[in-house]
């Protein structure tokens, strides 16, 4: 379970978060969507310790995050996988390198094992094969998929998700939104995915979650959600269908 | 009854109410009388407004803007209670906040500013210690490095740099060479040019202009690499993953870098020793025999160790000052480019410093 308790952030007098609550149970994916520079991606670097909230705190499995403590964060850390907006792969490594790195460093696995994870986790997102590919040679969504098997490497307990559908185009985002579905379903990771994209939010969301004006402003099912009242809501729903 | 912009010399008055349909009409009649009235005041009246809404509060705020823009000073008198109040509501504010800050400019900009470089300094010694710290730890235990790191950086350092190192060095010996040889033959000295070259060289100009070629090459390849990472949010990953950022990136580097300089700077030296020579047989007619003896003479320890100690040193800093500028980077791509261009500068600056301060140690 992931409790987000009154979380303020501000850069300089630019205040982006001011407040915000949001619980997610064990097992589910919270969907939390928002317009583009709202400040979704700050709340998922709070959450997993990369930025240090002005006031509130964040409990991960009951526990809070040590923002000041760094070894206890970095131990945090090894129960999250995240998947970053532009994947984020390190370009002098290989495919195979960038997912492997997380195992090379932090556990006494050796080359082999290593590399069986490593083929593994490729296959779990329909690369296999690609593990000696460098990532200047792949697409903007392989790039997503090398980015999600460096997220499930590690076995995570938690997974956070920034955007991502976000520079896809529409069938390659529809491909995503289905691979992260079909994830959830089989490892039941306690997930966090922001969006501004409705239509993936609908997709792989068991609940969403409206960020705006710093606050969460609705929370309800895709359900719940399609069928609000809340002005915000319905004003986010139809700016984008259509 | 619509508002009337009457306008008579230097002031103007308005009368009847002036609401939002008029807003258009009115805001033209404004602009031509700003137009022709640069550099001076427009007094307006409005002792004549017999009721104004939002859209005519906006419109007199507007025309204040606007006036700034041509550098015409508005000023609005005479209005009626019931009209003050709704200004009051309705106002932006715009003119009031502009002032504000323009007021609270140079004390408070100098604070902020000092609050920023004070909180950066500290980042960069919290930087340095860090890199300190896992150097010595990375030596002691392999886990959390990067196997090849080491030697690929310390190939693009090292061997990439030579060339320009030692032709500048050798130019720089030269050139010393020259400027001293025609003083020293008037005194008929001219055997104590291999003195000057040896010593200058050895002490000064080997480690220092080492330093300063890696600074703009191998300092600003450091901060434009992790700014680059940071941006992508590869440094992030990095974290997310459980792994140091300095001891993963910044420590490879660092070793690298504090064994080329030291290096490069003793091959520096000679070739700048070289340079002298061929200026001392061509110009002073010493052979190179005598002058090679009369340099190895003159030359202590001492001086071979202080060059070594102080490139150590800059290679140090050069390594530190980049990396703390890349993970400061602001502002995406564009960004990449401002923070290496600024640790470029600061790099070359803390060098200068830096050898001021080893000269003062070592010599007085
Ligand atoms: N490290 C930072 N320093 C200053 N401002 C930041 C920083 N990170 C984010 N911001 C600001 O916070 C706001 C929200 O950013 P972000 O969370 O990236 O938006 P998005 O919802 O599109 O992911 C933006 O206005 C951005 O400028
Ligand atoms: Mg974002």
């Amino acid at each position: 379970m992931i409790e987000i308790k009154g979380i303020e952030k501000s850069f300089g007098d630019h205040q982006v978060l001011a407040g915000v609550d949001l619980t997610v149970g064990t097992g589910e994916t919270m969907v939390i969507l928002g317009r583009s520079g709202c400040g979704k991606s700050v709340l998922l670097k709070l959450v997993i310790g990369l930025l240090k909230p002005d006031s509130g705190q964040v409990l991960v499995g009951g526990e809070p995050v040590p923002y000041d403590r760094p070894g206890d964060l970095f131990r945090m850390r090894g129960k999250f996988g995240m998947l970053f907006q532009a994947a984020a792969l390190f370009d002098s490594l290989t495919v195979g390198e960038n997912v492997g790195l997380g195992l090379k460093e932090n556990t006494s696995l050796n080359a082999g094992e290593i590399s069986r994870r490593v083929k593994e986790k490729l296959l779990t997102v329909g690369l296999d094969g690609a593990e000696f590919l460098k990532p200047a040679e792949l697409s903007g969504g392989m790039k997503k998929r090398v980015g999600l098997a460096r997220a499930l490497a590690m076995d995570p307990e938690y997974i956070l998700y920034d955007e991502p559908t976000t520079g896809l185009d529409p069938v390659m985002g529809g491909v995503i939104n289905e691979l992260i579905r079909d994830l959830q379903h089989k490892f039941r990771a306690t997930s966090i995915a922001v969006t501004h994209d409705i239509h993936s939010a609908f997709r792989i969301g068991d609940r969403i979650a409206l960020l705006h004006e710093g606050r969460i402003v609705h929370v309800g099912t895709v359900a719940e959600t399609k069928a609000t009242r809340n002005p915000v809501v319905e004003e986010f729903i139809e700016g984008q269908s259509g | 009854m619509p508002a009337r912009l009457v306008i008579e010399g230097d002031s103007a008055h308005i009368e009847g109410s002036l609401t939002f349909p008029d807003v258009r009409r009115v805001l033209a009649e404004f602009e031509r009388a700003l137009a022709v009235r640069t550099g001076s005041t427009l007094e307006v009246d409005l002792s004549g407004l017999t009721r104004i809404d939002s859209g005519g509060a906006a419109l007199l705020d507007e025309v204040t803007e606007r006036g700034r823009g041509r550098n015409v000073r508005v000023a609005y008198t005479g209005a009626c209670d019931e009209v003050a109040e709704i200004r009051r509501i309705f106002s932006s504010g715009a003119g009031a906040r502009v002032a504000e800050r323009e007021r609270a400019g140079l004390l408070q900009r100098c604070g902020v500013w000092g609050y920023h470089t004070w909180a950066g300094f500290l980042e960069f010694l919290q930087l340095t210690a860090d890199t300190f710290y896992w150097s010595f730890a990375g030596l002691v235990s392999k886990r959390g490095g990067r196997k090849g790191a080491f030697v690929t950086q310390a190939l693009l350092i090292g061997v990439d740099a030579l060339p320009v190192v030692l032709t500048i060095s050798f130019l720089v010996g030269a050139i010393l060479a020259l400027q001293s040889a025609a003083q020293l033959r008037q005194f008929g000295a001219n055997i104590f040019v291999a003195d000057l070259i040896a010593v200058s060289m050895a002490r000064e100009m080997g480690p220092l202009m080492t330093a300063i070629i890696l600074a703009g090459r191998s300092g600003s390849a450091i901060a434009s690499e992790i700014a680059t990472m940071t941006v992508t949010e590869e440094i992030d990953a990095l974290k997310t993953m459980g792994i140091n950022p300095v001891r993963y990136i910044v420590v490879p580097k660092f070793y690298a870098i504090s064994l080329c300089m030291p290096l490069l700077s003793i091959l520096a030296t000679l070739v700048g020793i070289l340079g002298g020579l061929i200026v001392a047989f061509l110009y002073l007619d010493l052979t190179p025999a005598v002058y090679t003896r009369e340099a190895i003479e003159i030359l202590t320890a001492k001086d071979i160790v202080t060059g070594l100690v102080k490139s150590v040193a800059f290679a140090g800093l050069i390594c530190t000052i980049g990396a703390h500028y890349g993970f400061r980077v602001q502002g995406g791509a564009e960004g990449v480019g401002r923070t290496t261009t600024a640790s470029v500068v600061a790099a070359i600056f803390a060098v200068v410093v830096a050898d001021c301060f080893f000269s003062l140690i070592f010599y007085f």
